[in-house]
Protein backbone atom coordinates (compact mmCIF):
# COMPACT_ATOMS: atom_id res chain seq x y z
CA UNK A 1 0.00 0.00 0.00
CA UNK A 2 1.24 3.64 -1.16
CA UNK A 3 1.62 5.61 2.44
CA UNK A 4 2.22 9.39 2.60
CA UNK A 5 6.03 9.73 3.52
CA UNK A 6 6.27 11.09 7.10
CA UNK A 7 8.37 14.29 6.97
CA UNK A 8 10.86 14.59 10.03
CA UNK A 9 11.46 17.05 12.15
CA UNK A 10 14.38 18.12 14.26
CA UNK A 11 12.11 16.80 17.01
CA UNK A 12 11.32 13.28 16.19
CA UNK A 13 13.86 12.57 13.72
CA UNK A 14 15.52 9.62 16.30
CA UNK A 15 12.54 7.92 15.64
CA UNK A 16 12.29 8.24 11.32
CA UNK A 17 16.51 7.99 11.51
CA UNK A 18 16.15 4.44 13.11
CA UNK A 19 13.33 3.53 11.37
CA UNK A 20 15.84 4.00 8.45
CA UNK A 21 18.11 1.82 9.83
CA UNK A 22 15.60 -0.96 10.60
CA UNK A 23 15.67 0.21 14.52
CA UNK A 24 12.77 0.80 16.35
CA UNK A 25 13.05 3.13 19.01
CA UNK A 26 10.31 5.44 21.06
CA UNK A 27 10.44 7.70 23.51
CA UNK A 28 10.90 7.28 27.66
CA UNK A 29 10.38 9.17 30.82
CA UNK A 30 13.13 7.65 33.42
CA UNK A 31 10.95 9.65 35.91
CA UNK A 32 7.90 7.19 35.31
CA UNK A 33 9.46 4.27 33.97
CA UNK A 34 7.50 4.80 31.06
CA UNK A 35 7.46 4.64 27.34
CA UNK A 36 5.45 6.95 24.95
CA UNK A 37 4.70 6.88 21.41
CA UNK A 38 3.92 8.72 19.14
CA UNK A 39 6.77 11.09 20.13
CA UNK A 40 5.76 14.76 22.56
CA UNK A 41 7.71 17.44 23.63
CA UNK A 42 7.12 16.05 27.33
CA UNK A 43 5.90 12.84 29.14
CA UNK A 44 2.33 12.58 28.72
CA UNK A 45 1.58 11.75 32.64
CA UNK A 46 4.16 13.66 34.68
CA UNK A 47 5.24 16.48 32.01
CA UNK A 48 9.13 15.61 32.55
CA UNK A 49 10.47 17.09 29.07
CA UNK A 50 13.37 15.06 29.91
CA UNK A 51 12.98 12.33 27.51
CA UNK A 52 15.67 9.50 26.22
CA UNK A 53 15.48 7.17 23.01
CA UNK A 54 15.31 3.59 23.72
CA UNK A 55 15.47 0.72 21.07
CA UNK A 56 12.55 -1.73 22.06
CA UNK A 57 12.62 -5.42 21.06
CA UNK A 58 9.83 -5.20 17.96
CA UNK A 59 7.83 -7.19 19.31
CA UNK A 60 4.48 -6.56 20.10
CA UNK A 61 0.69 -8.09 19.82
CA UNK A 62 -2.72 -7.48 17.65
CA UNK A 63 -5.07 -5.61 20.23
CA UNK A 64 -7.23 -4.69 18.23
CA UNK A 65 -8.54 -3.94 14.03
CA UNK A 66 -11.22 -1.96 11.75
CA UNK A 67 -11.71 -2.46 7.76
CA UNK A 68 -11.33 0.80 6.99
CA UNK A 69 -14.47 1.15 3.79
CA UNK A 70 -14.25 5.23 3.52
CA UNK A 71 -10.19 6.39 3.84
CA UNK A 72 -9.50 10.47 3.72
CA UNK A 73 -6.00 9.53 2.27
CA UNK A 74 -6.51 9.94 -1.32
CA UNK A 75 -3.52 7.49 -1.75
CA UNK A 76 -4.97 4.91 0.07
CA UNK A 77 -8.36 4.72 -1.61
CA UNK A 78 -7.71 2.44 -4.35
CA UNK A 79 -6.68 -0.06 -1.87
CA UNK A 80 -10.25 0.08 -0.17
CA UNK A 81 -11.32 -2.04 1.89
CA UNK A 82 -7.97 -2.50 3.92
CA UNK A 83 -7.08 -4.02 7.85
CA UNK A 84 -5.92 -1.21 10.20
CA UNK A 85 -4.61 -3.03 13.59
CA UNK A 86 -3.50 -1.31 16.71
CA UNK A 87 -0.02 -3.02 18.16
CA UNK A 88 0.59 -3.07 21.33
CA UNK A 89 4.49 -2.94 21.98
CA UNK A 90 6.18 -6.11 24.06
CA UNK A 91 7.34 -3.64 26.37
CA UNK A 92 4.67 -1.86 27.40
CA UNK A 93 0.97 -2.81 26.36
CA UNK A 94 -0.79 0.82 26.34
CA UNK A 95 1.91 1.76 24.02
CA UNK A 96 0.45 1.47 20.59
CA UNK A 97 1.40 1.44 17.16
CA UNK A 98 -0.86 1.02 13.81
CA UNK A 99 -0.40 -1.36 11.29
CA UNK A 100 -1.86 -2.52 7.45
CA UNK A 101 -0.79 -5.91 8.47
CA UNK A 102 0.58 -6.77 4.93
CA UNK A 103 -0.13 -10.09 4.00
CA UNK A 104 -3.01 -10.70 6.48
CA UNK A 105 -6.52 -10.73 4.38
CA UNK A 106 -9.01 -7.83 5.48
CA UNK A 107 -11.47 -9.12 7.93
CA UNK A 108 -9.10 -12.51 8.98
CA UNK A 109 -7.37 -10.21 11.71
CA UNK A 110 -5.78 -12.69 14.41
CA UNK A 111 -6.72 -10.40 17.37
CA UNK A 112 -3.65 -11.48 20.12
CA UNK A 113 -1.33 -13.11 17.85
CA UNK A 114 2.33 -11.83 17.82
CA UNK A 115 3.77 -9.50 15.24
CA UNK A 116 7.54 -8.45 14.67
CA UNK A 117 7.98 -5.05 13.49
CA UNK A 118 8.90 -4.56 9.51
CA UNK A 119 10.28 -1.28 8.05
CA UNK A 120 8.43 -0.23 5.10
CA UNK A 121 9.73 2.36 2.56
CA UNK A 122 7.01 4.86 1.42
CA UNK A 123 7.27 6.10 -2.18
CA UNK A 124 7.57 10.05 -2.25
CA UNK A 125 10.53 10.55 -0.03
CA UNK A 126 12.08 7.10 0.70
CA UNK A 127 11.69 7.49 4.32
CA UNK A 128 10.83 4.25 5.95
CA UNK A 129 8.16 3.81 8.54
CA UNK A 130 7.48 0.58 11.55
CA UNK A 131 4.52 -2.01 10.12
CA UNK A 132 4.20 -5.53 11.34
CA UNK A 133 3.97 -8.78 10.36
CA UNK A 134 2.26 -12.00 12.11
CA UNK A 135 4.63 -14.62 12.89
CA UNK A 136 4.51 -17.91 14.38
CA UNK B 1 -9.15 40.46 20.06
CA UNK B 2 -8.40 37.11 21.71
CA UNK B 3 -10.62 36.28 24.99
CA UNK B 4 -8.91 34.85 27.89
CA UNK B 5 -8.77 30.99 28.35
CA UNK B 6 -10.10 29.16 31.81
CA UNK B 7 -6.85 28.90 34.33
CA UNK B 8 -6.20 25.24 34.52
CA UNK B 9 -6.53 26.26 38.20
CA UNK B 10 -10.63 25.86 37.29
CA UNK B 11 -10.66 22.16 36.42
CA UNK B 12 -12.02 19.45 39.05
CA UNK B 13 -9.76 16.84 37.44
CA UNK B 14 -8.85 14.60 40.78
CA UNK B 15 -10.81 13.05 43.22
CA UNK B 16 -10.71 14.16 46.80
CA UNK B 17 -11.99 17.68 45.70
CA UNK B 18 -15.26 17.33 48.09
CA UNK B 19 -18.37 18.99 47.26
CA UNK B 20 -18.34 21.79 44.95
CA UNK B 21 -17.96 24.78 46.42
CA UNK B 22 -20.46 26.26 43.33
CA UNK B 23 -23.00 23.59 44.12
CA UNK B 24 -26.28 25.17 43.99
CA UNK B 25 -24.96 28.15 43.29
CA UNK B 26 -25.07 28.52 39.18
CA UNK B 27 -28.19 27.90 37.44
CA UNK B 28 -28.88 27.60 33.90
CA UNK B 29 -32.47 29.24 32.29
CA UNK B 30 -32.75 30.29 28.73
CA UNK B 31 -32.09 28.24 26.38
CA UNK B 32 -31.80 29.84 22.55
CA UNK B 33 -31.34 27.41 19.05
CA UNK B 34 -31.10 28.66 15.58
CA UNK B 35 -32.70 26.48 12.70
CA UNK B 36 -30.41 23.79 11.01
CA UNK B 37 -28.60 23.59 7.54
CA UNK B 38 -26.54 20.51 6.11
CA UNK B 39 -24.15 23.00 4.76
CA UNK B 40 -23.83 26.48 4.48
CA UNK B 41 -24.81 28.15 1.49
CA UNK B 42 -22.45 31.01 1.28
CA UNK B 43 -25.07 33.18 2.11
CA UNK B 44 -24.39 35.91 4.68
CA UNK B 45 -27.78 35.44 6.25
CA UNK B 46 -27.32 31.58 7.04
CA UNK B 47 -24.04 31.69 8.11
CA UNK B 48 -22.36 30.32 11.69
CA UNK B 49 -22.01 33.69 12.54
CA UNK B 50 -25.97 34.65 11.81
CA UNK B 51 -27.13 31.30 13.11
CA UNK B 52 -25.16 32.10 16.90
CA UNK B 53 -26.74 35.46 16.73
CA UNK B 54 -30.27 33.97 16.33
CA UNK B 55 -29.98 31.49 19.31
CA UNK B 56 -28.43 34.41 21.72
CA UNK B 57 -31.59 36.48 21.18
CA UNK B 58 -33.72 33.33 21.63
CA UNK B 59 -31.86 32.65 24.76
CA UNK B 60 -32.33 36.17 26.26
CA UNK B 61 -36.08 35.86 25.01
CA UNK B 62 -36.31 32.64 26.57
CA UNK B 63 -35.51 33.81 29.71
CA UNK B 64 -37.65 36.86 29.29
CA UNK B 65 -34.29 39.24 29.94
CA UNK B 66 -33.28 42.51 28.27
CA UNK B 67 -30.27 41.93 27.05
CA UNK B 68 -28.55 44.69 29.20
CA UNK B 69 -28.59 42.39 31.79
CA UNK B 70 -25.89 40.33 29.91
CA UNK B 71 -22.64 41.01 31.79
CA UNK B 72 -20.57 37.91 30.18
CA UNK B 73 -19.82 35.28 27.56
CA UNK B 74 -18.03 32.35 27.48
CA UNK B 75 -17.60 31.07 23.78
CA UNK B 76 -16.09 27.80 22.34
CA UNK B 77 -14.73 29.47 18.81
CA UNK B 78 -13.70 26.34 17.48
CA UNK B 79 -16.32 24.74 14.89
CA UNK B 80 -14.93 21.67 13.21
CA UNK B 81 -16.39 20.40 10.33
CA UNK B 82 -16.69 17.86 7.92
CA UNK B 83 -14.48 19.65 5.51
CA UNK B 84 -11.18 21.29 5.01
CA UNK B 85 -10.77 24.58 4.85
CA UNK B 86 -8.46 27.40 4.95
CA UNK B 87 -8.77 29.19 8.38
CA UNK B 88 -7.58 32.27 6.81
CA UNK B 89 -9.64 32.77 3.76
CA UNK B 90 -10.93 36.20 3.26
CA UNK B 91 -14.58 36.51 3.82
CA UNK B 92 -17.07 36.20 0.65
CA UNK B 93 -18.08 39.34 -1.40
CA UNK B 94 -20.88 40.89 0.26
CA UNK B 95 -20.04 40.12 3.57
CA UNK B 96 -18.73 43.02 5.18
CA UNK B 97 -22.51 44.84 3.67
CA UNK B 98 -23.83 42.52 6.01
CA UNK B 99 -21.68 42.33 8.98
CA UNK B 100 -19.01 44.37 10.75
CA UNK B 101 -15.97 43.03 10.66
CA UNK B 102 -13.41 41.92 13.20
CA UNK B 103 -9.76 41.85 12.13
CA UNK B 104 -10.20 37.84 11.41
CA UNK B 105 -11.71 37.35 8.65
CA UNK B 106 -13.13 34.08 9.55
CA UNK B 107 -15.10 35.29 12.49
CA UNK B 108 -18.54 34.37 11.99
CA UNK B 109 -17.73 32.04 8.61
CA UNK B 110 -15.52 29.27 10.32
CA UNK B 111 -14.96 30.74 13.88
CA UNK B 112 -16.42 31.40 16.28
CA UNK B 113 -15.62 35.36 17.73
CA UNK B 114 -17.38 37.45 20.99
CA UNK B 115 -15.88 40.75 19.57
CA UNK B 116 -17.48 40.13 16.49
CA UNK B 117 -20.63 39.08 18.42
CA UNK B 118 -20.30 42.12 20.36
CA UNK B 119 -19.77 44.38 16.96
CA UNK B 120 -23.10 42.74 15.40
CA UNK B 121 -25.50 42.48 18.12
CA UNK B 122 -24.98 46.01 19.61
CA UNK B 123 -27.92 45.18 22.23
CA UNK B 124 -25.15 43.69 24.54
CA UNK B 125 -23.79 46.38 25.79
CA UNK B 126 -22.77 45.58 29.05
CA UNK B 127 -20.57 42.55 28.33
CA UNK B 128 -17.43 42.84 30.88
CA UNK B 129 -16.48 39.34 31.21
CA UNK B 130 -15.02 37.41 27.82
CA UNK B 131 -14.14 33.85 27.91
CA UNK B 132 -12.88 31.36 25.58
CA UNK B 133 -13.34 28.10 26.18
CA UNK B 134 -11.64 25.98 23.56
CA UNK B 135 -12.79 22.61 21.50
CA UNK B 136 -15.84 21.84 23.08
CA UNK B 137 -19.21 23.21 24.55
CA UNK B 138 -19.09 21.29 27.44
CA UNK B 139 -15.84 23.30 28.47
CA UNK B 140 -17.62 26.49 27.72
CA UNK B 141 -20.49 25.40 30.05
CA UNK B 142 -17.62 23.84 32.42
CA UNK B 143 -15.88 27.50 32.30
CA UNK B 144 -19.02 29.74 33.04
CA UNK B 145 -20.16 27.45 36.00
CA UNK B 146 -16.70 28.74 37.49
CA UNK B 147 -17.37 32.02 36.23
CA UNK B 148 -20.56 32.56 37.89
CA UNK B 149 -19.51 30.67 41.01
CA UNK B 150 -16.20 32.68 41.21
CA UNK B 151 -18.44 36.42 40.79
CA UNK B 152 -16.66 36.94 37.75
CA UNK B 153 -20.13 37.40 35.82
CA UNK B 154 -23.73 37.28 36.77
CA UNK B 155 -25.84 36.88 33.88
CA UNK B 156 -23.81 35.02 31.17
CA UNK B 157 -23.99 34.21 27.81
CA UNK B 158 -22.70 30.20 26.74
CA UNK B 159 -22.34 29.88 23.63
CA UNK B 160 -21.50 28.01 20.37
CA UNK B 161 -21.63 27.43 16.24
CA UNK B 162 -21.36 24.91 13.74
CA UNK B 163 -20.55 25.56 10.70
CA UNK B 164 -20.27 22.75 7.76
CA UNK B 165 -18.87 24.08 4.28
CA UNK B 166 -19.86 22.13 0.79
CA UNK B 167 -17.85 19.48 0.21
CA UNK B 168 -16.90 15.56 0.62
CA UNK B 169 -15.73 14.91 4.61
CA UNK B 170 -12.55 15.28 4.51
CA UNK B 171 -12.22 12.69 1.82
CA UNK B 172 -8.96 13.57 -0.43
CA UNK B 173 -8.77 16.88 1.14
CA UNK B 174 -6.07 19.09 2.23
CA UNK B 175 -3.29 16.97 4.13
CA UNK B 176 -4.85 13.89 2.85
CA UNK B 177 -4.09 14.39 -0.28
CA UNK B 178 -0.72 14.94 -0.72
CA UNK B 179 2.18 12.50 -1.10
CA UNK B 180 4.03 13.45 2.58
CA UNK B 181 2.80 13.79 5.61
CA UNK B 182 3.50 16.56 8.11
CA UNK B 183 2.55 17.06 11.72
CA UNK B 184 0.73 15.03 14.19
CA UNK B 185 -1.18 12.86 11.70
CA UNK B 186 2.00 11.79 10.30
CA UNK B 187 2.14 9.14 12.95
CA UNK B 188 -0.87 7.85 12.23
CA UNK B 189 -2.89 9.63 9.73
CA UNK B 190 -0.88 7.32 7.13
CA UNK B 191 -2.52 4.13 7.62
CA UNK B 192 -5.58 6.39 6.16
CA UNK B 193 -8.10 5.82 9.44
CA UNK B 194 -11.38 8.16 9.08
CA UNK B 195 -12.59 9.92 12.18
CA UNK B 196 -14.41 6.84 13.45
CA UNK B 197 -11.90 4.55 13.28
CA UNK B 198 -9.81 4.96 16.63
CA UNK B 199 -13.52 4.40 18.39
CA UNK B 200 -14.00 1.61 16.24
CA UNK B 201 -11.02 0.09 17.20
CA UNK B 202 -11.29 0.31 20.72
CA UNK B 203 -15.20 -0.82 20.64
CA UNK B 204 -14.29 -3.68 18.46
CA UNK B 205 -11.89 -4.17 21.87
CA UNK B 206 -14.68 -3.86 24.10
CA UNK B 207 -16.60 -6.40 22.28
CA UNK B 208 -14.04 -9.04 22.52
CA UNK B 209 -13.39 -8.34 26.35
CA UNK B 210 -17.17 -8.73 26.72
CA UNK B 211 -18.73 -10.61 24.51
CA UNK B 212 -20.26 -8.03 22.78
CA UNK B 213 -21.50 -7.41 18.92
CA UNK B 214 -21.92 -4.65 16.58
CA UNK B 215 -25.33 -5.71 16.12
CA UNK B 216 -26.39 -4.93 19.99
CA UNK B 217 -25.88 -1.31 18.89
CA UNK B 218 -29.09 -0.98 16.82
CA UNK B 219 -32.29 -0.30 19.82
CA UNK B 220 -29.96 2.31 20.93
CA UNK B 221 -28.73 4.27 18.13
CA UNK B 222 -32.89 3.51 16.98
CA UNK B 223 -33.66 5.08 19.83
CA UNK B 224 -31.11 8.00 19.28
CA UNK B 225 -33.42 9.15 15.97
CA UNK B 226 -36.60 8.15 17.89
CA UNK B 227 -35.91 11.17 19.86
CA UNK B 228 -34.09 13.72 18.19
CA UNK B 229 -37.01 13.67 15.85
CA UNK B 230 -39.36 14.51 18.85
CA UNK B 231 -37.09 17.97 18.90
CA UNK B 232 -38.52 20.05 16.73
CA UNK B 233 -35.02 22.60 16.77
CA UNK B 234 -32.86 19.02 15.37
CA UNK B 235 -31.59 19.00 11.97
CA UNK B 236 -33.33 15.33 11.36
CA UNK B 237 -36.78 16.74 12.18
CA UNK B 238 -36.60 20.05 10.16
CA UNK B 239 -34.99 18.10 7.00
CA UNK B 240 -35.00 14.46 7.19
CA UNK B 241 -37.83 13.54 9.42
CA UNK B 242 -37.52 9.40 8.57
CA UNK B 243 -37.06 7.16 11.46
CA UNK B 244 -34.83 4.35 11.41
CA UNK B 245 -35.21 0.82 11.80
CA UNK B 246 -32.85 -1.95 13.15
CA UNK B 247 -33.03 -3.51 9.88
CA UNK B 248 -31.49 0.06 8.49
CA UNK B 249 -28.53 0.34 11.32
CA UNK B 250 -27.75 -3.29 10.49
CA UNK B 251 -27.75 -2.79 6.48
CA UNK B 252 -25.43 0.53 7.00
CA UNK B 253 -22.41 1.16 4.76
CA UNK B 254 -19.34 0.72 6.66
CA UNK B 255 -16.92 3.26 7.36
CA UNK B 256 -14.63 1.20 9.31
CA UNK B 257 -15.90 -1.78 10.44
CA UNK B 258 -17.31 -1.93 13.17
CA UNK B 259 -18.46 1.58 12.49
CA UNK B 260 -20.96 1.96 10.19
CA UNK B 261 -22.43 5.24 8.87
CA UNK B 262 -25.29 5.39 11.42
CA UNK B 263 -22.63 5.39 13.92
CA UNK B 264 -21.30 8.67 12.74
CA UNK B 265 -22.61 12.26 13.18
CA UNK B 266 -23.65 14.06 10.30
CA UNK B 267 -22.08 17.80 10.02
CA UNK B 268 -24.76 20.27 10.14
CA UNK B 269 -24.58 24.31 10.28
CA UNK B 270 -26.44 25.19 14.16
CA UNK B 271 -25.78 27.18 16.92
CA UNK B 272 -27.03 27.40 20.59
CA UNK B 273 -26.51 29.94 23.39
CA UNK B 274 -27.71 28.72 26.68
CA UNK B 275 -28.21 31.85 29.94
CA UNK B 276 -26.09 30.95 32.70
CA UNK B 277 -26.77 32.95 36.27
CA UNK B 278 -27.06 32.94 39.96
CA UNK B 279 -30.32 31.58 41.41
CA UNK B 280 -30.76 35.64 43.24
CA UNK B 281 -30.53 36.98 39.20
CA UNK B 282 -32.86 34.22 38.06
CA UNK B 283 -36.02 35.26 40.22
CA UNK B 284 -37.29 37.58 37.77
CA UNK B 285 -36.68 34.98 34.62
CA UNK B 286 -39.35 33.32 32.73
CA UNK B 287 -38.08 29.87 33.12
CA UNK B 288 -37.04 27.52 36.23
CA UNK B 289 -33.60 27.12 37.04
CA UNK B 290 -31.87 24.24 36.32
CA UNK B 291 -28.75 23.63 39.08
CA UNK B 292 -25.43 22.96 38.60
CA UNK B 293 -24.52 20.67 41.00
CA UNK B 294 -20.88 19.70 40.31
CA UNK B 295 -18.85 19.19 36.81
CA UNK B 296 -15.48 17.76 36.32
CA UNK B 297 -12.19 16.96 33.37
CA UNK B 298 -10.31 14.32 32.30
CA UNK B 299 -8.09 15.09 29.90
CA UNK B 300 -5.95 12.22 27.77
CA UNK B 301 -3.23 10.74 29.05
CA UNK B 302 -2.24 9.06 25.87
CA UNK B 303 1.00 6.24 25.55
CA UNK B 304 0.12 5.83 22.17
CA UNK B 305 -0.89 6.35 18.68
CA UNK B 306 -4.76 5.73 19.58
CA UNK B 307 -5.95 5.18 23.17
CA UNK B 308 -6.56 1.90 24.47
CA UNK B 309 -9.71 0.34 25.68
CA UNK B 310 -8.20 0.25 29.40
CA UNK B 311 -7.54 4.00 29.18
CA UNK B 312 -10.99 4.82 28.26
CA UNK B 313 -12.29 2.67 31.01
CA UNK B 314 -9.85 4.32 33.44
CA UNK B 315 -10.79 7.84 32.24
CA UNK B 316 -14.73 7.14 32.33
CA UNK B 317 -14.44 5.68 35.75
CA UNK B 318 -12.74 8.53 36.98
CA UNK B 319 -15.04 10.72 35.72
CA UNK B 320 -18.35 9.04 37.03
CA UNK B 321 -16.19 9.05 40.46
CA UNK B 322 -15.25 12.56 40.70
CA UNK B 323 -18.93 14.08 39.51
CA UNK B 324 -20.70 12.26 42.40
CA UNK B 325 -18.33 12.90 44.58
CA UNK B 326 -18.98 16.79 44.08
CA UNK B 327 -22.48 16.83 43.43
CA UNK B 328 -23.25 14.42 46.55
CA UNK B 329 -25.07 12.38 44.97
CA UNK B 330 -24.79 8.61 43.37
CA UNK B 331 -25.73 6.74 40.23
CA UNK B 332 -28.78 5.70 41.74
CA UNK B 333 -29.91 9.20 41.68
CA UNK B 334 -29.76 10.05 38.19
CA UNK B 335 -33.21 10.43 36.42
CA UNK B 336 -31.59 10.31 33.21
CA UNK B 337 -27.80 10.36 31.44
CA UNK B 338 -27.43 12.19 28.62
CA UNK B 339 -23.41 12.03 27.47
CA UNK B 340 -22.12 12.47 24.20
CA UNK B 341 -22.22 10.10 21.47
CA UNK B 342 -21.21 11.49 18.34
CA UNK B 343 -19.52 8.52 18.14
CA UNK B 344 -22.22 5.93 18.98
CA UNK B 345 -19.89 3.69 19.51
CA UNK B 346 -18.34 5.23 22.80
CA UNK B 347 -21.09 5.92 24.27
CA UNK B 348 -21.62 3.02 26.57
CA UNK B 349 -18.02 3.75 28.45
CA UNK B 350 -20.20 6.86 29.49
CA UNK B 351 -22.76 5.08 30.09
CA UNK B 352 -20.36 2.55 32.14
CA UNK B 353 -18.37 5.01 33.77
CA UNK B 354 -21.29 6.57 36.00
CA UNK B 355 -22.40 3.06 36.51
CA UNK B 356 -25.67 4.33 35.13
CA UNK B 357 -28.37 1.86 35.54
CA UNK B 358 -26.04 -0.93 36.41
CA UNK B 359 -27.23 -3.89 38.83
CA UNK B 360 -24.15 -4.04 40.38
CA UNK B 361 -22.01 -4.30 36.93
CA UNK B 362 -19.19 -2.04 36.57
CA UNK B 363 -18.51 -2.69 32.90
CA UNK B 364 -19.26 -4.65 30.21
CA UNK B 365 -23.39 -4.14 30.92
CA UNK B 366 -24.20 -1.29 29.03
CA UNK B 367 -24.97 -3.28 25.65
CA UNK B 368 -27.03 -5.50 27.29
CA UNK B 369 -29.22 -2.35 28.95
CA UNK B 370 -29.55 -1.14 25.22
CA UNK B 371 -31.79 -4.35 24.78
CA UNK B 372 -34.30 -3.84 27.82
CA UNK B 373 -36.23 -0.32 27.73
CA UNK B 374 -34.19 2.75 27.37
CA UNK B 375 -36.62 4.85 25.71
CA UNK B 376 -37.88 8.21 27.60
CA UNK B 377 -41.01 6.03 28.74
CA UNK B 378 -38.68 4.01 30.68
CA UNK B 379 -37.02 3.67 33.72
CA UNK B 380 -33.81 3.86 32.35
CA UNK B 381 -33.83 6.68 29.91
CA UNK B 382 -30.90 6.68 27.90
CA UNK B 383 -29.67 9.98 25.65
CA UNK B 384 -33.19 11.22 25.78
CA UNK B 385 -31.84 14.40 23.51
CA UNK B 386 -31.14 12.19 20.47
CA UNK B 387 -27.78 13.05 20.65
CA UNK B 388 -25.88 13.87 17.58
CA UNK B 389 -26.79 10.76 16.38
CA UNK B 390 -30.64 12.09 16.91
CA UNK B 391 -30.33 15.58 15.90
CA UNK B 392 -26.95 16.44 13.67
CA UNK B 393 -23.54 16.91 15.29
CA UNK B 394 -23.27 19.97 17.61
CA UNK B 395 -21.89 18.09 21.06
CA UNK B 396 -24.23 20.23 23.31
CA UNK B 397 -27.91 17.94 22.52
CA UNK B 398 -27.15 16.58 25.28
CA UNK B 399 -26.90 19.66 27.75
CA UNK B 400 -29.61 21.40 26.46
CA UNK B 401 -31.86 18.74 26.68
CA UNK B 402 -30.26 18.32 30.88
CA UNK B 403 -32.12 21.48 30.89
CA UNK B 404 -35.11 21.16 29.53
CA UNK B 405 -35.64 17.95 30.77
CA UNK B 406 -35.33 19.17 34.09
CA UNK B 407 -37.35 22.47 33.41
CA UNK B 408 -40.29 19.87 32.51
CA UNK B 409 -40.29 21.03 29.03
CA UNK B 410 -37.90 18.85 27.12
CA UNK B 411 -39.74 17.53 23.27
CA UNK B 412 -38.64 14.14 24.73
CA UNK B 413 -39.31 14.76 28.07
CA UNK B 414 -39.08 11.33 30.12
CA UNK B 415 -42.04 10.55 32.08
CA UNK B 416 -40.34 9.48 35.55
CA UNK B 417 -39.99 12.49 37.43
CA UNK B 418 -36.67 14.47 36.25
CA UNK B 419 -34.58 15.07 39.04
CA UNK B 420 -30.96 14.95 38.50
CA UNK B 421 -29.26 14.73 35.08
CA UNK B 422 -25.69 14.04 33.65
CA UNK B 423 -24.07 15.43 30.38
CA UNK B 424 -20.80 15.55 29.12
CA UNK B 425 -18.86 15.49 25.89
CA UNK B 426 -16.52 14.54 24.20
CA UNK B 427 -14.40 11.46 24.35
CA UNK B 428 -14.47 9.10 27.06
CA UNK B 429 -10.61 10.31 28.11
CA UNK B 430 -11.46 13.61 27.39
CA UNK B 431 -14.60 14.74 28.95
CA UNK B 432 -15.99 18.03 30.57
CA UNK B 433 -19.63 16.85 32.12
CA UNK B 434 -21.47 18.21 34.78
CA UNK B 435 -24.46 17.10 36.91
CA UNK B 436 -27.93 18.98 36.67
CA UNK B 437 -30.38 19.08 39.24
CA UNK B 438 -34.06 20.27 39.40
CA UNK B 439 -33.22 21.37 42.87
CA UNK B 440 -29.82 22.94 44.55
CA UNK B 441 -30.19 20.14 46.96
Amino acid sequence: MQKQSPVPTEFDKPFYDACNEDRLVVQHCAACNRFQFPPRAMCSRCGNASLDWQQVSGRGRIQSRVVVYDSPVSALIPDQPFNVATISLEEEPEVIMLSHLPGVPVDKVPIGAAVEVIFETTPATGQKVPEWRVVG
Amino acid sequence: MTAPIAPHSWHRNREGLGIWEGRGKVVATGVGSSPTARRWDERPETSMGALTIIAIRKAIEDAGISPDEIDGIVLTPDSTTGVSNNPHAPAPEGWSDVFKMVDFPQAGITRGDIDWLLLNMPELKNVKFKMNAPTCMSVAFTNAAEAVNRGLTGTCLVVRGWHNLAGRYYVGQGAAALETASGPGKYGGIWGMPACATTAMIFEEYCNKYGKNHDMMAPFVVEERRNGLMNPDGFFTQHRPEMITVDDYLSGRWIAKPANIYDNDLPIQAALAVIFTTPELAKHHAQKPVYILNHAQTRPELQGAIPTLAEWERASDRMGRMLYEGAGIGPEDLSFENMYDGFTLFHQFHVEGLRFASRGEKRGYALDLYQTDISIEGPNPVSPSGGNSGNGRTRWWNHRDCILQLQGRSPSQITRKAEYGVSGAHMPNFCDALIWGASPD
